[in-house]
């Protein structure tokens, strides 16, 4: 499994051709408290740089951008009920979407894990 | 950080707290705390909070009262000492200056406090307005914090114990731990709590004294909006602003009945005659669920009309969803009113409903 990191703090996992995607700590701890996670539908096509969800904290709506082309295979309906899921676990069980991801080299461009250690430092 | 922000007394103690230091209205002030706005939300109102609410305005003023109640909407001489109006600075027009309290703490003439943003225009405009007639001093070198929620009291029982012998709105001159304090049993969350004028020499130490009380957690602005906005307490420069007159706001209990009957404050023709049409847009309270509509969402009808428009919104720790206030068309102001709100172009369902959002616990004795 690969993980990338992108410059607007979402993480993007891939497993053979799925990726599951989400927002990383350091953003979900600049956000604050989030209280309300918009995710999209699934069937949605994504283009890299798509804005794709929401995320609501009390005070502020930020935009979560698509890292790479693909297809909304499953969104996580957990949020609904539990939007906090993204502050306490935003690597894990705080996931937004997983995509089919059309052209998996893209993630060669993003950012590894060393890479954003330092873009966050 | 930009240019030159203004600090508070407590501003060194923020930074040592772990506040997350936001600029506002020129100061440098604390969004949140480590805690963060849910948490500090929530301890207000179960246990008690402290805000440094210093970068307001706070002034005296002495001499020809009748000068200075020419600007507001309170009956300066109905206010006896030891007690607090909340009041509001009109133009000619009738629309809203500023929103304020002015009290008698002291035999020291009226006590004021003013909002941050808008402290240097008001002040120079009672200066101009009341000039040989009557004194305006800008008080420079005072905190001002406040200790709210249900155990506030508890806690100035340890070290102001006469102070908790006020009922909500009265205020009086005190002594906190050795420091002189000017105090009201008042606030701007909706629950119970005291506003704490002190010197800025005696102000760390009161802070520190207050925040060490095992009730007590320090509470940024992030928080004071949420509390306020589920108390339906309005903030100045969003929810109302000059172009908005008292009546359209839902404010027209802080036009004193005095001053209402003599017409004798500005903008009096302008609001007499909107009382009397019922025709104005009105403030109102909307509830609805999923994103929260925040300010300059437009409200719409059913029938997809635009009607009004959100002034205030957000999340509710407490009612553990969205809140919003804004205002509507007459027709849509009853409480149970359907309408839609448009959030990211999409139209949600929400609902017109009474504030506030949360039930208010001001002591009345």
């Amino acid at each position: 499994m690969t993980t990338r990191y992108t410059e607007d703090h979402e993480w993007i996992s891939l497993d053979g051709d799925t990726a599951t995607i989400g927002i990383t700590a350091y953003a979900a701890g600049q956000l604050g408290d989030v209280v309300f996670v918009e995710l999209p539908d699934v069937g949605k096509s994504l283009k890299k740089g798509d804005e794709f969800a929401v995320v609501e904290s009390v005070k502020a709506a930020s935009e979560v951008y698509a890292p790479v082309d693909g297809e909304v295979v499953a969104i996580n309906d957990a949020l609904e009920g539990e939007p906090a899921k993204v502050n306490e676990d935003p690597s894990g069980e705080g996931w937004f979407v997983k995509l089919k991801v059309s052209d998996t080299s893209q993630l060669d461009g993003l950012m590894d894990e060393a890479a954003y250690k330092d873009h966050t430092a | 950080m930009t240019g030159t922000l203004f600090k508070t007394p407590l501003h060194a103690l923020h930074v040592e707290l772990g506040g997350k230091m936001v600029p506002f209205a020129g100061y440098d002030m604390p969004v949140q705390y480590p805690l963060g706005i849910m948490g500090e939300h929530k301890h207000t109102r179960e246990k008690a909070g402290l805000f440094d609410v210093s970068h307001m305005g706070q002034a005296r003023y002495r001499g020809d009262e009748a000068a200075l109640e020419a600007l507001i909407t309170a009956d300066l001489s109905a206010i006896s000492a030891g007690e607090q109006k909340y009041t509001l600075l009109l133009n000619e027009t009738g629309g809203i200056r500023d929103d304020l309290m002015v009290s008698r703490p002291d035999g020291e003439g009226i006590f004021l406090v003013v909002n941050a943003a808008t402290k240097d225009h008001d002040f120079a405009l009672i200066e101009n307005a009341t000039a040989g007639k009557g004194e305006l001093t800008r008080i420079e070198d005072r905190a001002l914090m406040a200790l709210q929620g249900p155990a506030a009291k508890d806690v100035m029982e340890r070290f102001c114990p006469e102070a908790c012998k006020m009922v909500f709105m009265q205020c009086g001159a005190f002594t906190l731990d050795g420091a002189e304090v000017l105090v009201s049993r008042s606030g701007y969350t909706g629950e119970d709590g005291f506003e704490i004028s002190v010197h800025e020499d005696d102000a760390e130490r009161i802070a520190r004294l207050l925040i060490d009380q095992p009730e007590v957690e320090p509470i940024g602005l992030g928080a004071r909006d949420s509390l306020r906005l589920e108390a339906g307490l309005c903030l100045y420069g969003h929810d109302m602003d000059d172009t908005r007159t008292p009546v359209e706001a839902s404010l027209i209990w802080a036009l004193s009945k005095t001053r209402r009957e003599r017409g004798d404050f500005p903008g009096a023709d302008v609001i007499a005659a909107q009382i009397e049409a019922k025709t104005c847009q009105k403030r109102v309270g909307l509830t609805l669920s999923g994103a929260p509509a925040r300010e300059g969402a437009e409200i719409a009808s059913k029938d997809g009309d635009v009607i009004g428009i959100v002034t205030s919104g957000g999340f509710g720790p407490t009612v553990n969803g969205p809140v919003a206030m804004g205002y509507v068309d007459r027709e849509y102001m009853q409480p149970g009113t359907e309408v839609d709100i448009l959030v990211r172009g999409k139209a949600r369902p929400a609902k017109i409903v009474k504030m506030p959002f949360v039930t208010a616990n001001f002591y009345r004795g």
